[in-house]
């Protein structure tokens, strides 16, 4: 019992042990090392900014407020000197803020995935059905696969600019420029981990379909979906991990909007605090990224096939 | 045949009615327009920019209000880079952006990008800098004469320098420097620095497809970011620099370098960045070209207005982190009229960024003549033009009938007084001939071959790499 316990108190403690110790080496190494922007900043310092960062994302918002009374008193000053104007609200054009900066980043890894995972999951379940497709597509997704997104990324915006031309565009061309990019990197380990989940399923399942005579469809909906969730959401993680990392880096070369772009804009500044600031999105950064690591965990727990069955 | 004569009399006849009609009516146009301004064509507005103190015009038109007092709905976005930036105007991601001055006439003659950009606002006078490392400042300093208290005697001219890049040929090492861009003021001004001191920076030679700008050069010139200045002479890959504010101040700041001149020591009052937009918006726009370039003219007034009192405000805005984003006092140090040369040595250079004054807004043909002479001078132009064709480019990119336009409106509408633009009535676009070069040499923009003869080091007429 008390070695249970024990156990159970270590299984707490060490974290705790591992952050602290962390957080010591980290201020003592921070204190030794002096750049020409000043002392590389300690955790106090990054605690500082991300108090600066709220309080100037809460001062973006009033401003934000005012403009918009500005503009209406505008657009109804203009109504009544000119009665047939159709009134417009434009978008506020204020600087985006360090949470303006998470939310963008955040929808555009998402959209960019799920785009992603819309392409590439039918593409691995006919891949992982047919032998002749595996081995037609086969030597493209090996060549392809170990590209860099950001080697893609200058194609990428060349064909955007010239491809998504629009007099009012529903998304911005940045947006779709890291879209894309994200779509990219997502793209093959999802591929490859449904096409090897599909390849591997039970032969007596598939002898079962075959003697109901199910047709293809039914096939894939009853036999194969359920059966290979396990492998989908395996390739699904793992492409999420690699499209955050290769967002910020998307954003930080190609200035689209964004926490990369927020880095980068920081370091361009050069200012006493820049590096701190910096140093507090690398935080940001790394919180966001494990989030959205355990989200992916759960979801797959939650729609797992073999726990279902056994729990029943 | 009698009757198609009689076809043809009638046909003449509609013809010139038409056209009468036509004149009549866009004659009417033209005095509304100076009645009334329409409403901008285009509201919703995205510009880019550079982190440099010079884009200051953009950043006050935003934050006094101006561009919404013209019904503008400006964002304002930082860019990585000046070719970054370029290419955003041109695909249209950007409206219009702080740019060199010699990126528009660089694209609508052809050299790297092609693209039609038009200026109808210049940005600035002044406000660069050539900076060293500490290094080389050592090794310079011995060659130049003091003053009684001891401080170096400024301008400091290359002749300093000349040495040292011997020395470092003697034992085989490359002598790296930094600027901004290939059609940048910047590289003109270090150019033209260093030839004033004897100094070779080489030739470009673009239709042998040599764009780097190095041959026969003494001084090796390469491209860096402005914001990455600091880092890269830290690092050592380049020993100096050329570059706008805050970036050499910034290196005193650090200290990791001494500013030696100003632009403002090469040539008094020398013109900066303008406002570029293409060819293309300004047709399509013709309101909003109108309105965005009076917003930017309000702007420029209010940062010069009563001998630079809204300076610390300016400066206050400035260093916020969307815009230079640079501490305060770094940027406070050029823009309240003085600079800081080798740390503690700070001296008056009152006029160190103009934005009114002295008609800094004004798009002069012969500041656009000036930047094609450099061009021509340094084998960017590969082969000998007719001063016509100088003054036909500059007609092209540098519009000074909007700039007019946009300033009669303001006058019009007591937004400004006719005091502000003294020579707006009988202006002809060009400069009276500019005297304050550093090496004495006098430029006439109606001549530009004559000029381009008279430099010792660099191309003339009929020489070809």
């Amino acid at each position: 019992m008390s070695a249970k316990l024990g156990q159970q108190l270590t299984a707490m403690l060490m974290p705790l042990v591992g952050v602290l110790c962390f957080l010591f080496i980290w201020s003592l190494s921070a204190s030794q090392i002096e750049t020409s922007l000043g002392k590389f900043p300690g955790p106090g310092a990054v605690v500082t900014q991300v108090g600066n960062l709220y309080n100037e994302h809460v001062s973006e918002r009033g401003k934000e407020e005012a403009f918009y009374q500005r503009q209406e008193k505008r657009n109804a000053e203009r109504l009544a000197k000119d009665p047939s104007y159709v009134v417009k609200v434009r978008a506020y054009t204020g600087k985006e803020t360090f949470v303006d900066q998470i939310a963008t980043s955040l929808i555009t890894v998402l959209a960019g995935f799920l785009l992603a995972a819309v392409l590439a999951i039918p593409l691995g379940i006919a891949i992982g059905l047919s032998k002749a497709l595996n081995s037609a597509i086969n030597p493209m997704i090996q060549i392809f696969k170990p590209v860099s997104p950001l080697a893609w990324l200058p194609l990428v915006t060349m064909v955007v600019s010239a491809v998504y031309v629009s007099n009012d565009p529903l998304f911005a061309k940045s947006f779709i420029n890291s879209m894309i990019t994200v779509t990219l990197c997502c793209l093959w380990p999802m591929i490859i981990q449904t096409s090897v989940g599909v390849a591997s399923l039970n032969s007596d399942w598939i002898n079962v379909s075959r003697v109901l005579r199910l047709p293809a469809l039914t096939h894939v909906r009853k036999i194969v979906l359920p059966a290979t969730i396990p492998a989908i959401f395996t390739g699904m993680r793992t492409s999420l991990g690699i499209a955050w990392m290769v967002l910020i880096a998307a954003e930080m070369l190609a200035q689209n909007p964004g926490l990369g772009k927020f880095v980068w804009d920081e370091f361009q500044n050069g200012s006493s605090q820049s590096l701190s600031r910096i140093m507090t999105a690398v935080f940001v950064i790394g919180l966001i990224g494990y989030m959205l690591d355990r989200g992916m965990l759960l979801l797959q727990r939650w729609l797992s096939w073999d726990k279902a069955s056994a729990s029943r | 045949m009698k009757h198609s004569w009689k076809k043809i009399h009638k046909h003449v006849c509609q013809a010139v009615l038409a056209a009468s009609v036509a004149l009549t009516s866009l004659s009417a146009m033209a005095k509304a327009d100076k009645i009334e301004l329409g409403y901008p064509e285009k509201e919703e507005l995205k510009f880019g920019f550079i982190k440099l103190t010079d884009m200051a015009p953009i950043a006050i038109a935003y934050e006094k209000g101006f561009f919404e007092d013209e019904g503008l709905y400006v964002t304002i976005e930082a860019q990585a880079n000046w070719k970054v930036l370029l290419d955003g105007v041109i695909d249209g991601r950007l409206d219009g952006a702080h740019m060199l001055a010699g990126q528009p006439i660089a694209a609508t003659i052809g050299y790297g990008t092609e693209a039609e950009i038009i200026t109808p606002f210049s940005m600035d006078l002044n406000g660069n800098g050539i900076t060293v490392s500490n290094d080389i400042w050592r090794q310079m300093k011995v060659n130049i004469p003091k003053m009684a208290d001891g401080r170096p005697v400024h301008p400091i001219k290359a002749d300093a320098l000349k040495p040292v890049v011997e020395k470092y040929a003697d034992e085989g090492k490359p002598f790296n420097m930094g600027m901004v861009f290939p059609v940048s003021t910047h590289n003109y001004e270090l150019r033209y620095w260093l030839a004033a001191g004897g100094i070779h920076p080489g030739y470009y030679a673009p239709h042998k497809g040599d764009t780097s700008g190095q041959l026969d050069a003494e001084v090796l010139l390469s491209v860096t970011p402005p914001p990455q200045m600091p880092a890269t002479m830290e690092a050592g890959t380049i020993y100096g620099y050329c570059v706008g504010e805050p970036w050499n101040q910034q290196a005193v700041f650090k200290g990791i370098g001494v500013p030696v001149v100003t632009d403002y020591e090469i040539w008094k009052d020398n013109p900066e960045k303008v406002f570029g937009i293409t060819k293309q918006f300004a047709e399509k726009y013709p309101n909003t070209t109108i309105r965005l370039t009076r917003a930017l003219i309000r702007a420029a007034k209010w940062l010069d207005e009563n001998n630079n009192a809204n300076r610390p405000e300016a400066v206050k805005i400035l260093a916020q982190s969307n815009y230079v984003g640079a501490d305060a006092e770094v940027i406070a140090n050029s823009m309240t009229g003085t600079f800081e040369y080798e740390k503690g040595d700070k001296r008056e250079v009152p006029d160190f960024n103009v934005f009114f004054r002295y008609n800094a807004t004004y798009p002069y043909y012969s500041d656009a003549i000036w930047y094609l002479t450099q061009m021509r001078r340094w084998g960017q132009i590969d082969s000998d033009k007719p001063d016509s064709w100088y003054m036909d480019v500059a007609k092209k990119v540098y519009r000074p009938d909007i700039y007019e336009k946009a300033a009669q409106s303001l006058i019009d509408e007591k937004l400004m007084s006719s005091s502000d633009f003294p020579t707006l009535a009988n202006e002809d676009g060009f400069r009276d001939p500019q005297t304050h070069f550093i090496d004495g040499i006098v430029y006439d923009g109606t001549k530009p071959n004559e000029y381009i003869n008279k430099f010792s080091i660099g191309l003339k007429a009929g020489d070809k790499i």
